[in-house]
């Protein structure tokens, strides 16, 4: 299954990745081949199988809902790159 | 008294706690070696050598006290993908430029409450993504071993290349690594080390950067089995803050490593003989089979016959859970972050400026398999396929206690000589990917070398939680392999 020039805009904006027209044309290249390649998965009929969910039979661990961290919102903006008091800054989104 | 840096693990550690060496002496070599290698093997992205000598000293003190832990004073490199606290981590990205965590990774943490000094973090292909080292926004680390009369740079395998070429150059006593696809076992392979991938579910997630949360899974390389068993048992544990991390004891691996195989029967699965292969290749793994048969074990032939659809399903599954896990690098929360004139510039310009070409390609493949409509024929499906190859080794795995194979295609080969294409690429970690998808332990260890003079390890694949017996496998094997040649040191520079 390949994939157009159009597809590969639609996915990147997708995606959130900025591509020039130079990218593109690779990528619609890379991309259909990498899908022609999985499509060989085709050959297999896979109706009545059960999709994989773990190595192992286990169940899904719980723990009581509560609040088991927090108060550490320095931690948390002290990689940001731009921040104002205990706020992460961004463009203005709305008007 | 033989070089420091030559010692394995378990030989440092009577060494120390016989004082007839300290654990800072065993830094400060160890500092002076990555000094006068880096430049040229690019192994570490970052050294650590005050934090290092601090460990140390105090590992010192513990050993005078007579309190010395599991792994005092033995100095280990870590991949960059795990998140060390006060110390940068950037999964070796553009995109986490400058990241320090204000956290510490369970599994590193497991190996500093041990006592295990950090010397620093190691090279890795950008997010785990690559079977060479080359997509590392730092560059590539280089393998120590090179061919026969032929200076070429080398790769060391990916994405734990930093892991296995400071191993292997004696940089460091051993070091952690992840493994989506292989990338533990294959750098391992290519460099003469030991590496092993533990069953998914033994080691925390927790704190390590993520790839693919269904298949990434933490394990060690080192310098002999016995090494990889040592620092397994340090890095394994339960831990309540990754969901997927098994609540089973963590045994004793070094105490398995000497039990032999004698009443084990060994499976060899068929389909691994695939066409094209290298006849050294071959040769080194049927005189795998004889080493475990003159050893005691059985031989039997096994099929796993869906092997062949394993790499095609983690080409879906590793991508779409990729594109899911990388979403949340948008520039506004950590890392780079490049302007645009309104938020969704900022997002689209930070991610085209901090991913580098093969994880954008991944994120994209990922997108586009997850996007609406392809759900079932994509994802759906991979994870189906993932049901039929466990199915397989399920019903191996009740006539077989292990699995024998080949653990790469081919030996190391040049920078360079396969970065255009990428199916071509992704094709190194086809003996290796099967095991990810069905969440089985695998290990790689040393067998021989190629006819160009460079390292070719075998592949271990067990049940699931059964690491012992690969430990044990693996050390016949070693046994009968015979010492590895030291890789020639045309890499130091003079002092």
């Amino acid at each position: 299954m390949s994939v157009d020039r159009a597809t590969v805009h639609r996915i990147a904006h997708l995606a959130r990745i900025a591509i020039t027209e130079e990218e593109a044309a690779r990528l619609e290249k890379e991309l259909s081949g990498i899908l022609d390649w999985v499509a060989q998965l085709d050959e297999l009929d896979t109706t009545d199988v059960e999709p994989m969910t773990r190595v192992v039979a286990m169940t899904m661990k719980q723990r009581k809902d509560e609040v088991t961290d927090g108060n550490c919102a320095d931690d948390i903006l002290k990689n940001a790159p731009t921040v104002d008091d205990h706020y992460f800054v961004v463009p203005k989104i709305v008007e | 008294m033989t070089d420091p840096t030559d010692l394995t693990i378990a030989e440092a550690r009577a060494a120390l706690d016989r004082k007839e060496l300290s654990a800072t002496e065993l830094a400060e070599a160890h500092l002076d070696a990555i000094d006068k290698a880096n430049e040229a093997l690019n192994a570490f992205v970052l050294v650590t050598p005050e934090r290092a000598l601090e460990a140390a000293k105090e590992g010192d003190k513990r050993i005078a006290k007579g309190e010395a832990r599991a792994l005092e004073g033995i100095p280990l490199g870590i991949k960059d993908l795990f998140a060390t606290k006060g110390v940068r981590t950037t999964a070796c990205s553009h995109i986490l430029d400058g990241f320090t965590p204000t956290y510490e990774s369970t599994v590193t943490a497991n190996m500093w409450s041990a006592g295990a000094v950090m010397l620093g973090k190691l090279n890795n292909d950008e997010f785990a993504m690559g079977s060479s080292n080359e997509t590392s926004y730092y560059g590539p680390a280089v393998n120590p071993w090179q061919r026969q009369g032929s200076n070429a740079k080398l790769v060391p395998g990916g994405s734990s290349g930093g892991s296995s070429a400071a191993v292997a150059a004696r940089l460091c006593m051993g070091a952690t690594g992840t493994d989506t696809g292989g990338s533990i076992r294959q750098p391992a392979a290519v460099t003469g080390t030991v590496g092993i991938k533990p069953t998914y579910g033994r080691c925390s997630r927790w704190g390590i950067v993520a790839f693919a949360s269904s298949l990434d899974q933490a394990g060690p390389v080192a310098r002999s089995v016995e090494d990889a068993a040592i620092l397994l048992k340090a890095m394994a544990s339960h831990d309540p803050k990754d969901t997927t991390s098994v609540d089973v004891p963590v045994p004793d691996y070094a105490a398995a490593v000497s039990k032999g195989v004698k009443g084990l029967t060994v499976g060899i699965p068929k389909e691994y003989r695939i066409e094209g292969m290298a006849a050294e290749i071959d040769t080194l793994w049927q005189q795998g089979v004889k080493w475990l048969e003159q050893a005691g074990a059985k031989i039997k032939p096994v099929s796993l016959p869906h092997t062949k659809y394993a790499l095609p399903s983690y080409y879906i599954v590793a991508p779409a859970e990729a594109s899911s896990n990388l979403a949340r690098y948008d520039g506004v929360r950590y890392g780079l972050r490049e302007p645009g004139n309104d938020v969704l510039s900022l997002y689209e310009n930070t991610r085209a400026a901090g991913f580098g070409q093969e994880v954008k390609r991944r994120i994209l493949i990922g997108t586009y398999v997850l996007s609406a409509g392809y759900y079932d024929a994509y994802y759906l499906k991979a994870q189906k396929v993932r049901t039929l190859i466990k199915r397989d080794f399920d019903q191996a795995f009740q006539e077989v206690d292990v699995i024998l194979t080949p653990t790469t295609p081919s030996p190391a080969f040049a920078l360079g000589e396969k970065s255009g294409d990428p199916v071509e690429m992704y094709l190194n970690d086809i003996f290796t990917v099967t095991v990810n998808m069905a969440g089985l332990p695998g290990l790689s260890v040393p067998a021989g070398l190629s006819s160009e003079g460079t390292p070719l390890g075998l592949q271990l694949i067990g049940k699931p939680f059964d690491e012992e017996t690969l430990f044990r496998t693996a050390r016949v094997i070693e046994e009968a392999a015979g010492p590895l040649a030291k890789p020639v040191n045309w890499w130091s520079r003079a002092a």
